[in-house]
């Protein structure tokens, strides 16, 4: 296979061109090249942050020699297993900024990556079922009407407009009124990973899977390389990019991290024809339920609340979730669900990100998304390119620096919501 | 589902009966210490994959604070153990080391 494989354009006219020779001039959309010894820039990591880190190392700064080194496969950790919710309705002004930059790179997304990342900006709804939640939402309104993130709270009755199958009159969880953003939406989870690490390996940037790093070499302070089950690999610049394992690598660096692992699950629910065309929310519940396009009905859990690796996630978890959510949406309780699996986020106590240096130079970390990371993946790979390129962060990422635990400036979301995002 | 056996009261509880609270052996730093060391103590944690000590709570029975030697990997529980000890005792660590012959202490016990 060659090095770098270009794919050429996808556009309607190679469709026509493709159905006139059977289909047999389509290439592989990245190339699987042997390490090389070195590259400029290593990024740990061929999740979505990690791909979209490599892409705007390219785009925006012209750095191609790059690698996107997997322990397992392309898009197999939290980019695969997430429930692919998009909005940017947070509270604090450094998230409402770095989230609100994400969606907009989402809306240009499949223009831009050339690739169908069937991002559907299908409106979002965050349910208000207790009093608290009304204040607590209302106050996020104002907020993100300050900070230019368009949402609007509206009543009970505009609720039952949007979404005809919910259940207003809860005995025990009934909706108060809900947090509307109308561009929020969602997008298909693997096409995202696929179009970046497409979109990268055209540049000439190598993406190596099936590649365990094991230990990370330093000298003086300083990052030299990293070996890994496929060698030992040198590098100016190292980019730590994987989530729930990023106290791991810290440690092979040297450092710790404010940062633990549990596990998040999500269920799916047998196809069904249309009956719900906006993402609805239920923090207090933890139910985060959305349609997609094949009919499934895809819901969001709770986390494990203890340290944990394990991709599965837990019966009585997903039993409180279901529980919950068939008070509000009753026509649940008649879907068999068909899947059920676990992915291991990564909780910081403030519940923001980290986009940082660390105390090895060359070396930088992004983690920290905690539950939410599918909707950040452009904007925080946006913010780590810049971090990498110039070794300080940019407007967006200068907020979520290591520092601020020991400064005490949180960014604290975890308050503002009452639950993890 | 974990079960864990409070080292208190003796009852054999489902995990939705108690609550976890984090990392154990956490050792508070004091009036002199370094802002370093007091981030460290706030925030930083092994968040170790294998062998993990923790803290939890028999919240719905005797309310009292224990700790518990786990694996964050395959889940098993090597056993639990008073909140009063500064390390985990010695039957704790045989049987670790009966499932994980690689694995070793990082503590040193004066």
């Amino acid at each position: 296979m060659p090095d770098a494989p270009r794919t050429g354009r996808y556009s309607v006219f190679a469709i026509a061109r493709e159905a006139m020779r059977q289909h047999k001039g389509w290439t592989r959309a990245w190339g699987n090249p042997p390490p090389r010894d070195r590259y400029k820039v290593i990024v740990v990591g061929a999740g979505g942050h990690g791909l979209a880190t490599a892409y705007y190392l390219g785009k925006n700064f012209g750095i191609t020699d790059v690698a996107v080194i997997e322990k397992g496969w392309l898009g197999g950790g939290n980019t695969g297993r997430n429930t692919t919710i998009i909005r940017s309705n947070y509270l604090q002004d450094p998230s409402a900024a770095i989230y609100n930059k994400s969606l907009s790179l989402y809306e240009n997304l499949s223009q831009d990556l050339n690739y169908n990342v069937m991002f559907s900006p299908r409106g979002l709804i965050m349910l208000a079922q207790t009093e608290h939640e009304v204040r607590g939402y209302k106050r996020t309104v104002y907020a993100n009407n300050l900070q230019g993130v368009s949402t609007e709270w509206i009543e009970p009755a505009r609720l039952k407009e949007l979404v005809p199958i919910i259940n207003l009159d809860g005995p025990r969880y009934p909706v108060l009124g809900g947090l509307y953003q109308a561009r929020g939406g969602t997008a298909r989870h693997d096409a995202v990973a696929w179009g970046y690490a497409r979109a990268c390996s055209d540049m000439g940037m190598h993406i190596i899977q099936n590649c365990e790093v094991k230990g990370i070499d330093t000298e003086g302070g300083q990052v030299r390389a990293v070996e890994t089950t496929r060698g030992r690999i040198s590098c100016d610049k190292l980019a730590i990019v994987v989530a729930g394992h990023s106290s791991q690598l810290a440690e092979m660096a040297g450092f710790r991290l404010p940062i633990e692992s549990v596990a998040l699950q999500a269920l799916v629910s047998e196809p069904i024809k249309p009956c719900m065309d906006v993402v609805v929310m239920a923090n207090t519940v933890h139910g985060y339920l959305s349609q997609s396009d094949k009919g499934e009905m895809v819901i969001g859990g709770g986390t494990d609340s203890f340290n944990n690796f394990t991709q599965r996630g837990s019966w009585h978890h997903a039993e409180e979730t279901v529980r919950a959510l068939i008070e509000t949406f009753p026509m649940l309780s008649r879907l068999k669900m068909l899947r059920q699996w676990g992915g291991i986020v990564d909780m910081t106590g403030d519940r923001s990100p980290i986009l940082s240096t660390t105390p090895v130079g060359g070396i930088f970390v992004n983690c920290g998304w905690g539950t939410g990371g599918f909707k950040a993946i452009p904007g925080s790979g946006w913010a780590m390119a810049e971090l990498v390129a110039k070794g300080a962060p940019g407007p967006l990422a200068a907020d979520f620096g290591l520092n601020r635990f020991r400064e005490g400036r949180f960014i604290d979301e975890s308050v503002a919501a009452g639950v993890a995002h | 589902m974990l079960i864990l056996t409070c080292p208190y009261c003796g009852v054999t509880a489902e995990e939705t009966e108690l609550q976890p609270g984090g990392e154990a052996h956490l050792k508070r730093v004091g009036p002199g210490g370094t802002d370093e060391e007091l981030e460290a103590y706030l925030f930083d944690r092994k968040n170790a994959k294998g062998v993990h000590f923790e803290r939890w709570r028999h919240a719905y029975g005797c309310g009292r604070w224990f700790l518990a030697a786990r694996c964050t990997v395959t889940l098993q529980v090597f056993g639990t153990y008073k909140a009063q000890n500064t390390h985990p005792p010695s039957d704790i660590v045989d049987s670790i080391r009966a499932a994980r012959p690689d694995w070793t202490p990082d503590w040193t016990t004066t």
